[in-house]
């Protein structure tokens, strides 16, 4: 067949993005011609192939387009193409409208590209329809999943209490060892973390409270306030959130990735409830872990704010030390710890629950980490709130 | 035509080639100067005992680890020594298969195998819509099934669309860590004989680990067999099951080996020519 020499389209992709030696490779190109007997003839050179292809694919689409449209009757010759793929059949395909191009020349080995997209492509499943009902649901949807978190954390809670039942009636089944590793965890390594930030706290709120004062020469009530504020309210409150962020987080993702490698199912097909095995310890551990922390942050939040009132208004430490039990009633220290029992088993439960929940893919385990986080640190607030109207009468001189 | 091969031709053509390659952690050798070479148009089984370093070594070759010494170039780029820009390129002209499919759990089958389409930035929805479409029908999946999760698939779904995504960018080298491991005879068998038409439409080469006999008889050109630190034996399933080597005799002329051999003798030549 000859063509004469006028080509109308060529495209040329630049020479960067390809590896391979130019040696034998040639960019994809077309050319619009006339066969010696007049009709037009299509003729596709150069490797067809993704590679060669991606840098200039905008080009070349216009390009078949454009001929396609011209040349309707046109025949293809594609025996030239030095190397062709699915990428670049599919995109002469398309050029064809879907179809295989009326006359079409194509070398033996080429073929079989070809005979795959002849293959009738499936229809695209349908997204889902319009219903009536979809506003409706997608405005109770937060409701309903609100309610469904709460029921599955009282099942959750239910199931704990039983494995707890059975602990107490059959004492060797008790996870000692997990409770201990987890009071390790949560415990131990988080007096590092608990003691900067309450030393900090400490420092700033007798800073600030100590100028207030030194206003009205009212310097000596710092005592007073620090105390209440920090023995109360502060220490456990502060220690809650932390423990949340640093605790709560890793248990979640833990029992989210147990999740995902079926180490949970695994358990239950040996008959060892994870309820039992996994979320009581956690529970309990925390239970223990966290009024010990608050203690600890109630303490370290006080020795800062000492300093920074001995610094700021003259307070000494021992007159300090020795003014605190009067200022501060000890039934405040004791709702602290009890604050702190709460807090850490509401802490570890919503943990658990939301580990639990994980699906086994990875963005369900970060979504239900941070779930798990945000939802501890809200509960936390709102319990505190409770304790706040429930004791108003206790540890206020 | 000469053409259908592009690699940059090398003195050996080689298109993986391993050159005095050793591999250490702390003491212990994994591999003692080791070389390789396949060719390309090939199919490559590798075999040997677990913990013979043969997951190692296809990392090594997929430049996802580094060998404590010694070159492994691919397509003519060496991976200790080529510039970042050349292996990125490389790392789209191969595809690798790997052993749990290591699909990405966040997206949808359709998404998973569009997603190194997507990445090359320059190709349009469209095209890459059909490109996907007729990948998942290469590999056998219909397209109710693109919509959904991994997670939603069964495990021989899930390699098949592991498949597909590996051969989304089209690459002239495939690696299959344990294509089938966990499928079933006759998915198995389905499996071998997907991979040996794609080979042939796709002029692919293929380096394979596997420990299963029947995939290693009814698709490799040759098999490579890693033991003693090193490849002991090199060639054709027939040359390398009269190989010596303790590992080879026991492994190929055990109970199982046997039967898979047996049914060497006319298949061996069905994938070639058909």
């Amino acid at each position: 067949m000859q063509l004469s020499d006028k080509p109308i389209a060529t495209a040329v992709p630049s020479s960067k993005g390809i590896v391979e030696s130019s040696a034998n490779w040639f960019p994809p190109a077309l050319s619009l011609g006339r066969a010696s007997d007049g009709r037009p003839t299509v003729t596709v050179t150069g490797t067809w192939n993704l590679r060669s292809m991606q840098p200039v694919a905008h080009a070349l689409r216009r390009q078949l387009a454009a001929l396609a449209r011209q040349a309707q009757e046109a025949h293809w010759d594609l025996r030239e193409i030095s190397r062709l793929d699915h990428a670049g059949a599919m995109m002469l395909w398309q050029a064809w409208g879907r179809q295989r191009a009326e006359h079409l020349n194509v070398r033996a080995e080429h073929e079989g590209l070809f005979a795959h997209l002849q293959s009738e492509p499936a229809a695209e499943p349908s997204t889902g329809k319009f219903h009536w009902m979809h506003p409706m649901l997608a405005a109770t949807r937060p409701f309903m999943v609100l309610g469904a978190h709460i029921i599955e954390v009282i099942e959750l809670l239910g199931k704990v209490s039983l494995a707890l039942l059975e602990c107490l009636r059959h004492p060797s089944r008790m996870p000692w060892k997990e409770i201990s590793a987890n009071i390790y965890r949560t415990g131990a390594q988080a007096l590092g973390i608990t003691a900067l930030v309450g030393f900090l706290i400490g420092v700033v709120l007798s800073y600030l409270s100590a100028q207030q004062l030194k206003a009205y020469g009212a310097g000596i009530f710092i005592v007073n306030l620090l105390g209440i504020s920090v023995v109360r309210e502060l220490g456990p409150v502060l220690a809650a959130i932390l423990v949340a962020g640093r605790s709560g987080s890793a248990m979640t993702a833990q029992l989210g990735v147990m999740r995902v490698t079926e180490e949970i199912d695994a358990m239950s097909v040996m008959g060892i409830p994870y309820t039992l095995r996994l979320v009581l310890p956690r529970i309990v551990a925390l239970a223990i872990s966290l009024p010990l922390i608050v203690l600890w942050t109630n303490a370290i939040a006080l020795v800062g704010g000492m300093v920074a009132a001995r610094y700021e208004i003259d307070i000494s430490i021992p007159y300090f030390i020795s003014e605190l039990p009067n200022a501060v009633p000890v039934a405040n220290l004791w709702l602290g710890l009890a604050k702190g029992v709460v807090f850490g088993m509401l802490i570890a439960l919503l943990a658990c629950h939301f580990g639990l929940r994980v699906e086994p893919n990875t963005e369900s385990l970060g979504e239900g980490t941070t779930n798990s986080v945000v939802a501890a640190i809200t509960i936390v607030i709102i319990v505190d709130a409770i304790f706040a109207v429930l004791f108003s009468s206790v540890g206020v001189p | 035509m000469a053409a259908m091969v592009t690699a940059a031709p090398t003195a050996t053509e080689c298109i993986i080639e391993v050159r005095n390659l050793w591999t250490e952690f702390g003491t212990l050798v994994v591999h003692r100067d080791l070389n390789l070479c396949v060719h390309p148009g090939e199919v490559l089984s590798l075999v040997g005992g677990s913990g013979s370093g043969k997951s190692t070594l296809l990392r090594e070759i997929l430049g996802l680890q580094q060998p404590t010494r010694g070159e492994v170039s691919v397509l003519g780029v060496s991976l200790q020594h080529g510039h970042a820009e050349e292996l990125r390129q490389l790392r789209n002209r191969w595809g690798m298969l790997f052993q749990e499919g290591a699909m990405f759990s966040a997206l949808t089958v359709y998404e998973n195998v569009a997603l190194p389409l997507r990445e090359l930035k320059t190709l349009d929805e469209d095209l890459i819509h059909d490109l996907v479409m007729l990948k998942l029908r290469m590999v056998d999946i219909e397209a109710r099934h693109a919509s959904k999760m991994p997670s939603e698939l069964s495990g021989g779904m899930v390699k098949r669309v592991a498949l597909a995504r590996a051969l989304s960018l089209e690459p002239e080298l495939l690696f299959l860590d344990e294509p089938t491991a966990g499928l079933d005879p006759e998915r198995s068998e389905s499996f071998c004989t997907l991979i040996v038409n794609l080979k042939r439409e796709l002029a692919l080469t293929v380096l394979m680990v596997t420990h299963d006999l029947d995939t290693i008889v009814s698709i490799s050109d040759r098999v490579a067999v890693l033991a003693d630190q090193s490849i002991v034996a090199l060639g054709t399933v027939a040359e390398v099951a009269a190989h010596p080597h303790p590992f080879i005799v026991e492994y190929f002329q055990g109970e199982r080996g046997k039967r898979a051999l047996e049914g060497l003798k006319p298949q061996s030549q069905a994938p070639a020519t058909v």
